[in-house]
């Protein structure tokens, strides 16, 4: 598998001034499902949106299956569908003539059987002939699904696809998602949600000021998402720590009050049994035990407040 | 070409056009007979006729041109002026579609739409007056030419409009005046000579001057300028809207 989006030192400064993307590089392989995990105003709208040819870069490029994206746009653009984050639709015309319209500006003849089953798989064939206004919010979101699917890209863009979608949906759109990538669409999607990105994504990468901090196979950050900490409260302080101790690698804080042991959470023999028996053998005399997991919350916290 | 995304914004705009037919096609109807009533029969009767040609046939050209060229501007406009103002046009930037078809489709359906306006309007008017039309082909072509030069200005003005004050002003201040001023019910003859100079700098002149002619076979500037005039106009508006494109200016941030 090969990469099929590729960024390269793609910037991005807003006529305001403001910097949304600092020399972005970023491939994406064919077939996975990359999130895009970021807080808000971390430039994950901004970078999609240059992808897309929606926002022009400052600088930098990008190529999608090869094909520049400014000089072979139309290449280019034909593979991409792109599901934006705000509801932006229109109003006044029908589910049908919008999903078809999108297909036609997208240079494909008609065809209604494909379209028919589109808007079944995202169960709106019953609201085909309704006028766009009439929707709700969630059925305005798969509207837009349906439309970037309309025409067959082989690379979908969803932008925070499930911001203000309640809990059946979401699942519903998870599956979509899924079904998608089984045919072997390669799907990005940004979110804010950890639980999201850990839920979908073959890989992650985190976004934060317009840099990306690191792009890692989900299962690598879950590897580390399974680490745990034991902490030892202590009543009385300890200078040194007994040669008997030496091997568990305990970390001292607190001046000495609090003795952190670092151990996989997921093994089988974790070690504290031993670790406490030598505890007491020393002579240390406990207060409290506390554990902790650290979780993709917190390795995302320390890599943003690293990263600033 | 994309002759499929072409026809999905021409298509697009026409059913706009089909779902308002009340306010997009009736009305400039209704306001033009209104006119042929007040100035044709009201006024007209008090005077005979104009180098020859009665009056309430006199000002069919310049009624028609009037309609035309406020509708093409305001279609035009409007009809890129929206998706911008809703955030639509997302799809159309991420399409495989070039801005020259953008372009075809968008001014090809105002240019349409006001297309069929004027001759709805023309065919009103016969009911009012009886016409006869000097050089057919040549109407049809003046016809033609002012829709999609004016469409064109109507879709850089939707473009350069951030807020629907701007979008409304231009027709409403600069197109209505331009065609009130241009002759549409009277002929540059009837000015004091230092107004005649003054008009010849308003390019609507050149318009219903040719556009008359077609009809009657009389004109206040020679009918070669009125085609150099709507070509020149032509052509810079298509330079402006290559200019545009190329900078990315008010479509893309
Ligand atoms: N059109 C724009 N003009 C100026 N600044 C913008 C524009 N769009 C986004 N920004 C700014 O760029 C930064 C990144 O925004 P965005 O890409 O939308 O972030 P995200 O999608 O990660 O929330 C934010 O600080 C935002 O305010
Ligand atoms: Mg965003």
């Amino acid at each position: 598998m090969g990469s099929i989006v590729s960024v390269q030192g793609v910037t991005k400064t807003y006529a305001s001034g403001h910097q949304a993307l600092h020399s972005v590089d970023l491939a994406i392989q064919e077939g996975e499902i990359l999130a895009l995990l970021g807080p808000n105003g971390a430039g994950k709208t901004t970078l999609i949106s240059i992808i897309c040819g929606i926002v022009n870069a400052s600088s930098g490029s990008v190529t999608v299956a090869g094909y520049d994206i400014v000089k072979q746009f139309r290449e280019a653009r034909r593979l991409i569908g792109i599901v934006p984050q705000e509801l932006t639709t229109n109003s006044f015309e029908t589910v049908w003539d919008d999903v078809s319209f999108s297909r036609g500006l997208h240079g494909c003849k008609p065809d209604p059987a494909l379209i028919e089953r589109i808007l079944k798989d995202l169960s709106l064939w019953d609201k085909k002939d309704a006028t766009i206004m009439t929707l709700s919010g969630g059925m305005k979101r798969r509207l837009l699904i349906a439309k970037a699917l309309s025409y067959q890209p082989r690379i979908l863009f969803l932008d925070e696809p499930t911001a203000g979608v309640d809990v059946t949906l979401r699942k519903g759109m998870w599956e979509t998602v899924s079904r998608l990538r089984d045919e072997g669409v390669t799907i990005i999607l940004t979110t804010h949600y950890i639980e999201e990105a850990e839920e979908m994504a073959d890989r992650v990468g985190v976004i934060s000021q317009g840099r990306i901090l690191l792009v890692e196979d989900k299962q690598v950050l879950m590897q580390k998402l399974g680490e745990k900490s034991l902490s030892i409260i202590l009543h009385e302080p300890v200078e040194a720590l007994p040669e008997s101790l030496a091997h568990y690698q305990l970390e001292r804080t607190d001046n000495g009050r609090i003795l952190t042991y670092r151990y996989d959470g997921n093994a089988e023999r974790t070690g504290i049994t031993r670790l406490l028996g030598d505890v007491a053998a020393a002579g240390l005399r406990l207060k409290d035990l506390q554990t902790s997991q650290s979780s993709l919350e917190e390795i995302f916290v320390n890599l943003v407040s690293e990263a600033s | 070409m994309n002759w499929q995304a072409i026809k999905a914004i021409y298509f697009f705009e026409m059913n706009r056009t089909r779902r308002t037919i009340l306010q997009s096609i009736i009305s400039p109807v209704i306001s033009t007979s209104l006119y042929f009533v007040v100035f044709g029969a009201a006024i007209g009767a008090r005077i005979e006729s104009v180098e020859g040609i009665s009056y309430a046939a006199f000002i069919v050209p310049g009624l028609i041109m009037l309609s035309l060229l406020t509708q093409s501007v305001t279609n035009a406009a409007f009809g890129i002026y929206f998706p911008k103002f809703t955030g639509t046009i997302y799809e159309i930037l991420s399409a495989p579609v070039s801005p020259w078809e953008v372009v075809l489709g968008y001014v090809g359906a105002a240019a349409s739409k006001s297309l069929i306006i004027g001759l709805i309007i023309l065919a009103t008017a016969n009911l009012f007056v009886p016409l006869e039309i000097a050089h057919p082909l040549w109407m049809m072509t003046f016809l033609v030419l002012t829709c999609i030069s004016f469409a064109l200005l109507g879709f850089i003005i939707g473009i350069w409009a951030d807020n629907f004050e701007k979008l409304q002003l231009v027709p409403l201040l600069i197109i209505t005046p331009m065609v009130f001023l241009g002759g549409s019910f009277y002929s540059i003859s009837m000015l004091p000579p230092a107004w005649q100079t003054v008009t010849l700098f308003n390019p609507v002149v050149y318009l219903i001057s040719g556009f008359r002619w077609s009809f009657f076979g009389l004109a206040d500037v020679h009918v070669g300028w009125s085609v150099l005039a709507i070509a020149v106009f032509l052509v810079a508006c298509m330079v402006a809207i290559h200019k545009i494109f190329s900078s990315g200016y008010q479509l893309k941030p």
